[in-house]
């Protein structure tokens, strides 16, 4: 009989050593870490879960998804209307907020998929100011004006509140890098690869790609909902043009392709590395420079490592496929 | 329809706005069969491959393959059903390797598991002649090895009919023998196959019977000889 054995990859191991640190920094005060990285921190993680969302569509698939932003103010005022109905807490704010977006990514897959490249992309982008229209005139939510979102200054065990919002956050993000890289490694993932290179030949070989590209909308458009779910606790007061601001959009697309579209790492590289940049800049300088920011690094990779950064990796570490 | 037909092409029509690529086209394949398509450029070839394998949706007629309509089924339902098809320009995931090409092929239309792949993506990479390719870019192929992944991967499928749709366009003649021997191995192993081509010698050689296209109508069907000495066929080919 064999030991039912113990393995964990590596991958695994990371994702619980990350979770630990977390906890130990937020609810045990290890490093007496200031309120404000807590604050910055939960930005870069939220990117964190932006970017590996979008990746699943424009990585693997092929699909560039210009609405992220209207996913992720979808998700957060799916928050504002439990709460201005019964006071709903965060953890059933979260999967509510998730499965909204979920159907509006199924949404958006059957009324967009038929469209390709950038027909498809500006499709998104009009589904995201519709949306933005639609909330605007909702006074439910607030309208135009926005709406405040009473939240607690503590949050037992983690003490300030933003700190248990960052380790809420830090789950969410370690979540959603999981859900990229089980499709990523699943058939469904490969079939994605296959759409991306050519969605004839796929769907000649076998690959149902309709069903594959609403699976990846679908997805995608949840886990882009609960990134916005906590929103308006973490802001307390949300409005339209914050909510549905360019830069999630541009972040989205931006942060996979520095780090590199094709696995589930990329975009998290992505995230973490031009999420602080900006985070730093909107301190010392202001938060105007950050679209300025990413076009300059967008463009530096473009073209000096269009495969982003794990690309680059890939080519040091000579691990690279015999592609002649 | 007689009774070992396997694929049964009715009146077939296909549109491009006010352009008539096809022009109810009959054509019936038998289990078995080594059958040729031919016909000179832009005579609607290729556009029938794709009605049959569904990238393209005819406008009248019916295609029936072992007994089930195909209209309204998906590529991919048509190519789990056994049709599989190669494309003339070659479509070649450019991405993945080339056994990793085949892979999609194997595990989406055959559900082949991840751990059978290798093994059973070799046997047909050693049978066409692609097996030292195998870890290579597919995207990094010669011409004449993306015609033979093209090859390759729709024998992934595990087809009951397979359509060449000019996989020797371009090679040299000992190529072209080597092409022409996998495509009678197949056929020896059970597989029908459709061989579009414009190489006169390798498609008279192969075929066991032959339909003519031209501006999007038949305009002969017969055995080899039959049809070299269409005088219909002379014209089409020659012009008057
Ligand atoms: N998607 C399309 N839209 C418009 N016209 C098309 C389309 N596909 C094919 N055609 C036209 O239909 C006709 C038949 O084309 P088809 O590709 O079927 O010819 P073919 O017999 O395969 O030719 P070849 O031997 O050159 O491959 C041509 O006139 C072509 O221009
Ligand atoms: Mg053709």
């Amino acid at each position: 009989m064999k030991w039912p054995a113990l393995k964990l990859s590596p991958f695994w191991l990371c994702a619980a050593a990350i979770a630990v640190l977390g906890i130990a920094v937020t609810i045990f005060d290890l490093f007496n870490i200031n309120t404000f990285i807590f604050f910055a921190g939960y930005v870069v993680l939220q990117y964190v879960v932006l970017a590996t969302a979008w990746n699943i569509m424009g990585g693997y698939m092929g699909y560039v998804n210009f609405g992220t932003a209207g996913f992720f103010a979808v998700g957060a005022y799916a928050s504002v209307v439990l709460y201005n109905l019964f006071q709903a807490p965060l953890a059933l704010m979260i999967p509510f907020a998730g499965v909204v977006c979920a159907l509006l990514g199924l949404a958006m897959g059957y009324l967009t998929l038929r469209l390709r490249g950038v027909f498809f992309a500006i499709a998104t982008l009009a589904m995201a100011i519709v949306l933005e229209t639609l909330i605007i005139n909702w006074e439910f939510v607030g309208g135009a004006t926005g709406a405040y979102i009473l939240r607690s200054r503590e949050q037992a065990p983690f003490g300030d509140y933003i700190e248990f919002l960052f380790f809420v956050m830090l789950l969410l993000a370690i979540f959603a890098v999981s859900v990229a890289r089980w499709l990523e490694l699943s058939r469904t993932g490969r079939g994605f690869i296959a759409i991306r290179d050519d969605e004839i030949a796929a769907e000649c070989a076998g690959v149902p790609t309709l069903r594959l590209k609403l699976i990846a909308t679908t997805v995608s458009g949840f886990l882009m909902g609960v990134a916005g779910a906590p929103f308006a606790l973490y802001v307390s007061f949300i409005e339209p043009s914050s909510a549905f601001n360019l830069i999630y959009a541009v972040n989205a697309i931006a942060m996979p392709m520095i780090g590199g579209a094709t696995t589930w790492l990329g975009p998290v590289i992505g995230a973490l590395l031009l999420g602080t940049v900006q985070q730093v800049a909107t301190v010392t300088i202001s938060s105007e420079l950050n679209l300025l920011i990413v076009g300059i690094v967008l463009v530096f990779f473009v073209i000096v490592a269009p495969e982003g950064i794990v690309g680059l990796l890939k080519k040091w570490l000579g691990g690279r496929r015999d592609d002649r | 329809m007689t009774a070992d037909a396997l694929l049964d092409v009715r009146a077939v029509t296909k549109r491009f706005g006010g352009f008539t690529a096809l022009d109810q086209v009959d054509m019936e394949v038998r289990a078995g069969e080594r059958f040729g398509l031919i016909g000179p450029n832009g005579s609607g070839k290729t556009t029938m491959i794709n009605c049959i394998s569904g990238t393209l949706a005819n406008e009248g007629g019916e295609i029936v393959f072992k007994g089930v309509k195909l209209d309204g089924k998906k590529p991919h339902q048509r190519t789990r059903l056994g049709i599989a098809r190669s494309f003339q320009i070659p479509k070649p995931f450019r991405s993945l390797t080339v056994l990793e090409n085949l892979g999609i092929a194997l595990e989406f239309a055959t559900g082949t598991s991840r751990s059978e792949v290798q093994e059973r993506g070799m046997a047909i990479l050693e049978t066409i002649g692609l097996a030292e390719r195998a870890r290579a870019n597919a995207g990094s192929l010669t011409q004449i090895d993306m015609r033979k992944l093209e090859l390759a991967r729709a024998m992934a499928t595990q087809p009951e009919l397979l359509i060449s749709d000019e996989a020797m366009a371009g090679l040299s003649s000992t190529e072209v023998d080597d092409i022409l021997d996998i495509l009678f191995k197949l056929n020896e192993g059970g597989i029908t196959i459709i061989m579009i081509e414009h190489i006169m010698r390798a498609v008279m050689r192969f075929s066991t019977r032959i339909v003519v296209l031209d501006a999007g109508r038949k305009i002969a069907e017969g055995n080899p000889d039959e049809i070299v000495n269409d005088p219909e066929v002379e014209r089409a080919y020659l012009g008057e």
